[in-house]
């Protein structure tokens, strides 16, 4: 399955490289990412895609949300299907 | 690939303009269940609901969370229950009752829907008995919610039915009287009432329904509300436009929740109700829609003609998003559930004669109203002719769920709790309707030509 990650808070050193080891130890494939720093905000889209992993998704999701906590950043992650179904006809 | 900005958009919506799906409602025949001894049919009955509605929490629990998507209700509806017990007593009907409550328990279902009776036209002796139950049974449950269709556009308005619901509410309010009276907020009234809504305290499995269905209520007022925030000065039409996209998009979560909660419970997919439905909490009110459009308070002149393009755009958006649309399907405005509707009642900027102008041109009707707890029975009665009247003439569905406060008058407050909220008790015209619905009868069924 895919799934999007974004990402919004306050810019640091090492956001993208803990959220992405994170997704390598669970075999989360990064198809894409888009980022940017504004006014030293950090924002950060990740496209990915869900292999077969020990954990199911809802549990993942809370892995990378509780590290982005950590880090002082707001971080979701959310299923596909729910922009798909929203934005295209 | 989808744009950043929609991904944005979309987290926005759930995290600060409370969008979630409001209901998700399994409905389920009892007709099979039918005997005439209550003990085998409150067997079955039981039996066939926690069989069917078993794993339906936690089905919606893990779909909420693998979709990140809020579900908020998971309900029961049931075949109108005076529809499948032949010549139960009273006491016997209060026992159908308390097996749905044990039932909801059980599956974990926060209401059941469907202690019923269609009595448009006249009342068998099992709906005269499930009415009569009524007190009883809404004291001695606290899940279970009950309808009564007193008319429809084809057969008219059946008055007898309609005073004796004015006793009826009169006796939920004073049984319940220690809290607030809250027997009255699970009973309905309805004209013209629809056989797949999914929303409390009106839902019940048509007798048109298959043998169990999925049907969603979706909501999303703050969302609407946000988005004609961003554009203060746009003219009328570019707000119409702008309450379309978003419940175009709102509905589009529900069809796709709909679908998946379908799949996962292998039950057929009903209808999605296109309701805006506001909860108490800031920013989640119909009201505030109203007022974003340029009214100071909802109540004030302008109310009914924001509310009517508002009803419109919505189900013109969300028609489009979903493969079956059906319900109530409109903008709801219940007082006690809505903390704008709340403020401008306790202003007295809204009244309920205005209320009911407004329920002309959208979904539903007087909803969870607290009114005083010494208004006569006639004079609810009355309140309920006046409604379903709306309903029956514009060939709409209208439903009244007012609540007598009793030992309290006009000032006071009633309270009660979670989504259902509280009221400022609204005052009532004193002069007397008693002679009116004391003569009973039927009111016959309107012409549907010349129409002016």
């Amino acid at each position: 399955m895919n799934a999007v990650i974004s990402v919004i808070g306050r810019d640091k050193v090492g956001i993208i490289a803990r959220l992405s080891g994170i997704c390598a130890e669970n075999n989360v494939n990064i198809n894409d990412i888009t980022q940017k720093v504004l006014h030293d905000t950090f924002t950060m889209i990740m496209w990915v895609e869900i292999r077969e992993t020990e954990k199911d998704f809802p549990a993942l999701a809370k892995l990378l949300e509780d590290a982005g906590r950590e880090m002082g950043l707001i971080v979701h992650v959310m299923h596909e299907d729910v922009f798909d179904a929203m934005h295209r006809i | 690939m989808l744009n950043p900005g929609d991904i944005i958009e979309t987290i926005k919506m759930i995290d600060e303009e409370h969008l979630d799906i409001r209901t998700v409602t399994m409905g389920i025949s009892l007709f099979d269940c039918v005997d005439r001894d209550p003990d085998a049919f409150c067997g079955r009955v039981y039996e066939k609901i926690t069989r069917l509605a078993g794993t339906l929490v936690q089905t919606c629990d893990d779909i909420a969370r693998s979709y990140g998507i809020p579900i908020i209700n998971k309900r029961v509806a049931v075949t109108p229950v005076a529809l499948v017990t032949p010549g139960y007593t009273e006491e016997e009907m209060v026992q159908v009752a308390k097996t749905l409550e044990r039932a909801a328990v059980a599956c974990g279902v926060n209401f059941v829907g469907g202690y019923s009776a269609l009595v448009h036209k006249a009342a068998t002796q099992s709906d005269l008995n499930l009415i009569r139950s009524l007190p009883r049974a809404l004291k001695e449950t606290s899940r279970v919610c009950s309808s009564i269709n007193v008319a429809t556009t084809k057969a008219g308005i059946n008055l007898d039915a309609v005073g004796l619901m004015g006793e009826i509410i009169r006796a939920c309010a004073e049984c319940t009287a220690e809290e607030d009276s809250i027997g009255c907020a699970k009973l309905v009234v309805f004209a013209n009432v629809p056989e797949d809504n999914p929303f409390m305290a009106g839902a019940f499995h048509g007798v048109g329904e298959g043998e169990c269905v999925i049907n969603v209520g979706v909501s999303g007022p703050g969302v609407v509300s946000s988005a004609i925030a961003k554009h203060p000065d746009a003219n009328i039409t570019e707000i119409a436009d702008i309450v379309k996209k978003t419940a175009f998009k709102i509905t589009r979560m529900g069809q796709m929740v709909a679908s998946e909660a379908c799949r996962r419970l292998n039950v057929p997919f009903g209808i999605v109700d296109l309701s805006l439905a506001p909860t108490p909490a800031v920013g989640d009110s119909v009201a505030h829609i109203l007022e974003e459009m340029g009214l100071e308070r909802c109540g004030t002149h302008g109310t009914t003609a924001c509310l009517a393009l508002l009803n419109d755009a919505v189900k013109k958006g969300g028609t489009m998003a979903s493969a079956h649309v059906g319900g109530l399907s409109g903008a709801f405005i219940p007082v006690s559930e809505d903390a704008g509707m709340i403020r401008a009642a306790g202003e007295g900027v809204l009244t309920l004669d205005k209320l009911e102008a407004m329920t002309a041109v959208c979904s539903v009707g007087l909803d969870m109203i607290a009114i005083p707890g010494d208004t006569p029975a006639s004079t609810i009665a009355a309140i309920i002719a006046d409604e379903i009247s709306i309903g029956v003439i514009n060939n709409k569905t209208t439903a009244v769920r007012v609540i007598p406060a009793i030992g309290k008058g006009v000032g006071d407050r009633v309270s009660f709790g979670g989504l259902l909220g509280e009221a400022p008790v609204m005052p009532v015209h004193r002069e007397s309707s008693e002679k009116f619905i004391r003569r009973g009868g039927r009111i016959p069924a309107p012409i549907h030509s010349l129409r002016n």
